[in-house]
């Protein structure tokens, strides 16, 4: 393995139970993630992904596979000998203590001095811009305000790798924007690999250097925000991040034949053959006039106005519904009616074939 | 006109049943201490204020002796009960969901369904048996009993304060470094201790009460302050036994007020 990887799963299985009834949370995990970048495990809930970051911290043991943090096996490691930190979903602060003292609590525990822990939590403190509370308990504090303290603690003792466990999702719209731009900052000033939990595509979408994207136990894929975006694997990872238009059709040269007798151009048909599934985002479907030269003839069947978009839904001649998002116009209605005869158009390089 | 929702204070009569019911409850408390202030030798005749009951109850030394050995046991039992109570409810409830939990529960709180009386059988002829053996004839079995039937009261306000405490708390403490034991010293304790205090005495007060189990359990000169005034009262009612129990009644609202605002307070 490479230096530049913090951490690196091999292999990992999660089974909770016994038997027939064991359900496997992770089934067959590997991933390794950078030294330095913000990596998001992204998934609908129970996919496994919080589960993956209880295995990394130490809450959990894999039933099998290993964990690795610079080069060493920590498998068996319990949580209070990993250099690892958690910002918990539900902040978990200690109620009993003062901000000042839930951010030295780390440093404390490993027995660094006074005069370390004061100085430390000092600039925890400045970090996250809560230095006027220092001595407030945190149950006098907002739910920003907390969020900015469990981020100090889990920062403070400088762990090789921070955990977030979806620790946006309590904040109202308005404050996880604000933090989101704040998590980001904290990770390029201290330079620790972020690996953060989350099922809000946005969060994963502006944040991250990569993503995985999991379901039911497994990674489905791995990339840059863009490469998630435009070049989804699979059916899954097209729908769940953003939306998509799903079309069948079989490969032929120069394109793929679409179950309506046109042929488009696709991304991803080397070594393919048969069968399969075009991805198209909804804002690359163009319309154009009907009996347009190459392009695939459709009929309006509705559309919603949504403020800055205008969702347009048609159908293809074989009764394939795709639906087109255009930009709305300042004034007037687009000229979209009901019924209407149209033609739609795909952006080049818009079409990607799907794995299965 | 509009449907109002269902509330108990409107239907009829509920004042009336409200005040008949405090008046059977607290009325013959009023009427324990106000006679513990009379001048008089009767315990039904007012005869004017005065503090001579107290005066002679204080002078007696057995009653001094009574009350000094009821605060030994009560303190002793309180201690045990709430440290078994503790390790209880940590055990309980500071993890998943096991097999068995309804049960450990069910015998936890085994000495609030045993009939007293049954228990009070079962010890005099169990701890009759090791006197026999042993020849031991101190307070320590009137500690262990009362400890015993203390456990169900000091768990509870301890397991409700522990089931108000997030787990995630423990796990974070180890998550910054902390040692199990660190954990335990640092947070787990802190957080819960008012729970243990409230337990303590609650554990106390019950202790500090108890007649049937004592009465069986002790031996010859080991009265603790109930068993004396029972002992005191089957001769002849007198007017001190209202000053004894004045004060008693003192002890035990004070504590469980203290008790009140710890269990209400919350942080």
């Amino acid at each position: 393995m490479s230096k530049d990887v913090a951490v690196e799963v091999r292999n990992a299985v999660k089974a909770f139970g016994q038997g027939d009834s064991a359900v496997r949370a992770l089934d067959d995990v590997s991933v390794d993630i950078r030294k330095g970048e913000f990596f998001t495990l992204l998934g609908p809930s129970g996919c496994g992904k919080t589960t993956l970051l209880r295995l990394i911290a130490g809450f959990e043991t894999p039933s099998s596979g290993q964990i690795l943090l610079d080069g060493k096996d920590i498998t068996r490691d319990p949580p209070n000998r990993r250099p690892v930190n958690t910002v918990f979903q539900s902040y978990a602060l200690f109620p009993h203590l003062t901000v000042a003292q839930n951010i030295g609590f780390g440093l404390e525990m490993q027995g660094r001095p006074k005069a370390e822990i004061a100085a430390v939590t000092a600039n925890m403190l400045a970090l996250v811009q809560l230095g006027p509370m220092a001595q407030r308990k945190t149950s006098q504090l907002s739910g920003g305000q907390q969020q900015r303290v469990a981020l100090a603690r889990a920062l403070a003792p400088r762990p090789k790798v921070l955990l977030l466990d979806e620790p946006l999702s309590a904040l109202d719209l308005k404050l996880r924007k604000e933090m989101q731009i704040e998590l980001k900052r904290l990770q390029l000033e201290t330079g620790i690999t972020f690996i953060f939990v989350t099922h809000d595509q946005e969060e994963a979408l502006t944040m991250s250097d990569r993503i995985g994207v999991m379901s039911a136990g497994r990674i489905r894929q791995i990339g840059t925000p863009r490469d998630i975006y435009t070049r989804p694997v699979n059916r899954f990872v097209a729908s769940f991040i953003g939306e998509s238009n799903f079309l069948s059709g079989a490969v032929e040269t120069g394109g793929v034949r679409l179950s309506c007798g046109d042929l488009v151009e696709a991304a991803g048909t080397e070594g393919r053959s048969g069968k399969v599934t075009l991805a198209v985002r909804p804002e690359q479907v163009r319309l154009t006039r009907a009996g347009e030269p190459g392009a695939l003839p459709a009929t309006i069947t509705d559309w919603v106005y949504f403020g800055t978009d205008t969702h347009c839904h048609l159908a293809l001649s074989d009764g394939t519904e795709v639906v087109a998002r255009l930009q709305s116009p300042a004034t007037g209605d687009a000229g979209l009616e009901k019924g209407k005869a149209v033609a739609l158009r795909f952006a080049p390089g818009a079409a990607q074939v799907l794995g299965d | 006109m509009a449907e109002r929702a269902f509330s108990a204070t409107r239907l009829p009569g509920f004042a009336m049943i409200a005040v008949a019911v405090f008046l059977v409850l607290y009325l013959p408390i009023f009427t324990l201490v106000i006679f513990s202030f009379n001048d008089a030798n009767s315990v039904a005749i007012w005869g004017g204020f005065s503090l001579r009951w107290y005066q002679i109850a204080w002078a007696n030394d057995a009653v001094k002796e009574a009350a000094v050995r009821s605060l030994i046991i009560a303190t002793s039992a309180a201690l045990i009960a709430t440290t078994v109570a503790t390790m209880a409810a940590l055990g309980t409830t500071r993890r998943a969901a096991f097999k068995g939990q309804t049960l450990i529960y069910v015998i936890i709180n085994q000495p609030l369904m045993v009939p007293e009386i049954v228990t009070a059988v079962a010890l005099l002829i169990f701890f009759g048996f090791i006197k026999v053996t042993t020849g031991y004839q101190g307070l320590g079995y009137l500690i262990a009993a009362h400890s015993a039937f203390c456990v169900p009261f000091a768990y509870l306000p301890i397991r409700a304060r522990l089931e108000g405490m997030d787990l995630s708390l423990e796990t974070a403490a180890a998550d910054l470094y902390a040692t199990p034991w660190q954990t335990f010293r640092k947070v787990t304790l802190p957080i819960l201790l008012p729970g243990i205090i409230a337990g303590a005495m609650l554990a106390f007060v019950i202790s500090l009460d108890d007649v049937v189990i004592t009465e069986f359990v002790k031996s010859g000169g080991q009265d603790t302050l109930p068993t004396y005034m029972l002992g005191q009262i089957r001769r002849a009612v007198t007017p001190d036994v209202n000053a004894i129990s004045t004060a008693l009644l003192v002890l035990t609202v004070l504590l469980l007020t203290a008790f009140f605002l710890l269990t209400r307070r919350r942080d």
